[in-house]
């Protein structure tokens, strides 16, 4: 018997256990399945060591608490599923206005509207583009094991903290259902934290009021405050990208999946290798900043084609296709409204790809139920030679 | 006798309430005492909610892919929905354990070719032996003795583990269900 500090647990309450580890004392949320077990730990252990939990009256209410305690400096976080996460966009808009730091947790179901409660990916494009309004980004983890729930929530505060920003992290109901053993990562000494002498913290008649504020009514100001944000936007797109590259140097298809998905792309790369297909699989960890520098160090390894595989109707897809920048040919094979491709059908795309032939959408059109029109080919008339 | 497999993957089925997720939890245990790679996936759409529940669990030397299993090498079935919808997905040569107390026309379903069947009313052996409420254990336990998917002082630590304190004194009838299951 080989035991050792691993545990086996449910990546909801792995989120939860290493949010608290890393210095969270604030949970506020509103139950959606399938994250409902996040809150419920917090609410069970969050009293425990001295935090506060607050089932809010709504997504909305909830997010504006997020960002009220942020204001005063705490480590605190909301978690959600993606149709109340929609509602959480505005509030998430305003923390990033205010540049103040919070973790948002999405364990995506299936959309839009109310969708499906199994897992999903569809919220790419809302988590890389456009969770509110206004010219704003925030660093996007997926975690695709439970171990990497904890690891990346630890990883998301310090990031909030260390950019002022928001951070997300966007898993989905697999890893976040799943029970995998987990090591937890050590309880972070409060003493240690960031200091945050922006935030209001009360002036104890030693300094001048500290205001946390989204509103600039003059042009200049904002586009001053905006400009300033983006340069700390470019850092991060600099210093923070991170991904695994497995099989990788001398992959000429590369399979590009993060999350659930990659699960399964694994499993599908390793069975084209084992047919001899040179197939490689990068996954991406952070979504926003885009691995950018793994796709180009790829390409120059010789990889020749890309397969982008998600449990959506392509939405990742576009960002390795403005990665790849017309170096390499991208292709995109997904599943969607819950359910999740095999291994095999991922292999059969990767081996039509290795024969020089167009990966084919019919399983989306299995999906759908009903005839689809002609796959959406991504390529421009020029690429395909008209 | 028990012979020892690399990989299991076991789907455990039945009627929500009659354990089949803590099994599976138990399975999952053992693979993590034993330092291989595990995953528990439960079901948690509308089926939980007064129907059928059931697990995926996989113990594995490699890494696990996706842990939802299509393709099992071993069912435990408790129910007769439960036969119905995963017997015919076991690999050729797997092990499909029947509780035939609730899945009365198990015979009629049709599986792969060399699955061995394990029927027994495990929930009337369990009430009749005192063990109301743990026929879970005693199909877990005949599943062990079918497929030796650890050893046997795994499996005992692993239903120690699983048994929560503030319930202690239900751990013996637990290990007792175990061996009754194993000496089926």
């Amino acid at each position: 018997m080989a035991e050792n500090a691993r545990v086996l647990m449910k990546g909801n309450e792995v989120l939860a256990e290493a949010a608290m580890r890393a210095g969270c004392r604030f949970f506020f949320g509103y139950p959606i399945t399938p994250q409902t077990e996040l809150a419920a730990y917090m609410a069970k252990k969050l009293p425990l060591i001295g935090g506060t939990f607050l089932q809010a009256e709504s997504e909305i209410a909830a997010i504006n608490m997020v960002y009220g305690a942020a204001a005063a400096g705490a480590r605190v976080m909301t978690s959600s599923s993606s149709p109340g996460v929609s509602l959480k966009g505005e509030g998430v808009s305003y923390m990033a206005g205010a540049d103040v730091p919070g973790v948002i947790v999405n364990v995506e179901r299936g959309g839009p509207g109310l969708g499906g409660i199994q897992p999903s990916q569809s919220d790419y494009f809302q988590a890389t583009r456009a969770l509110g309004h206004g010219d704003f980004y925030m660093p996007v983890l997926a975690p695709s094991t439970v171990q990497e729930m904890a690891d990346l929530i630890y990883l998301a505060f310090d990031l909030a903290d260390q950019y002022r920003t928001p951070a997300m992290i966007l898993a989905d109901g697999m890893i976040g259902q799943m029970m995998e053993p987990v090591e937890l990562p050590p309880e972070r000494d409060a003493s240690a934290l960031p200091e945050k002498p922006w935030a209001t913290t009360g002036t104890k008649m030693q300094r001048e009021h500290n205001v946390v504020n989204s509103l600039y009514l003059s042009p200049e100001k904002l586009e001053d405050t905006n400009r300033e944000r983006f340069a700390r936007y470019a850092e991060i797109r600099e210093t923070q990208q991170r991904q695994e590259l497995m099989m990788c140097d001398d992959a000429e298809i590369v399979v590009v999946a993060f999350g659930a998905a990659s699960r399964i792309a694994r499993t599908a790369v390793r069975d084209a290798r084992a047919k001899g297909i040179k197939a490689g699989l990068l996954r991406p960890i952070t979504l926003w900043p885009y691995p950018t520098k793994a796709i180009d160090q790829v390409i120059e390894n010789g990889a020749k084609q890309f397969l982008s595989v998600e449990l959506n109707m392509g939405q990742m897809v576009e960002d390795v296709r403005l990665a790849a920048n017309g170096r390499a040919d991208v292709s995109f094979y997904g599943r969607t409204g819950g359910v999740l491709p095999t291994p095999e059908e991922v292999l059969e795309q990767i081996e039509k790809l290795a024969a020089g032939e167009a990966p084919n959408a019919s399983a989306r059109a299995t999906v759908m139920g009903s005839v689809l029109p002609q796959p959406i080919d991504r390529k421009s008339s020029y690429e395909r030679g008209e | 006798m028990a012979k020892t497999t690399t990989e299991l993957l076991c789907v455990l089925s039945g009627f929500g309430g009659q354990g089949v997720l803590f099994a599976g939890k138990v399975l999952a245990n053992c693979g993590l005492i034993d330092g291989r790679h595990v995953s528990w996936m439960p079901s948690y759409g509308p089926e939980m909610r007064g129907g059928t529940a059931n697990c995926s669990v996989s113990l594995s030397v490699e890494p696990i892919g996706s842990p939802f299993i299509t393709r099992p090498t071993a069912v435990i079935a408790m129910n007769q929905p439960s036969v119905e919808k995963f017997g015919p997905t076991i690999v050729p040569g797997g092990v499909c354990v029947i509780d035939t107390t609730l899945a009365m026309k198990a015979d009629e379903i049709e599986m792969a070719e060399g699955v061995t069947r394990c029927m027994f009313p495990a929930t009337k052996i369990a009430e009749d032996e005192g063990l109301k409420g743990l026929a879970n254990i005693i199909c877990l336990g005949k599943l062990w003795a079918e497929t030796g998917f650890c050893e046997h002082d795994v499996l005992t630590a692993a239903i120690e583990k699983c048994v929560p304190p503030k319930k202690k004194h239900l751990l013996e009838p637990n290990l007792r269900a175990i061996e009754l299951g194993i000496n089926l």
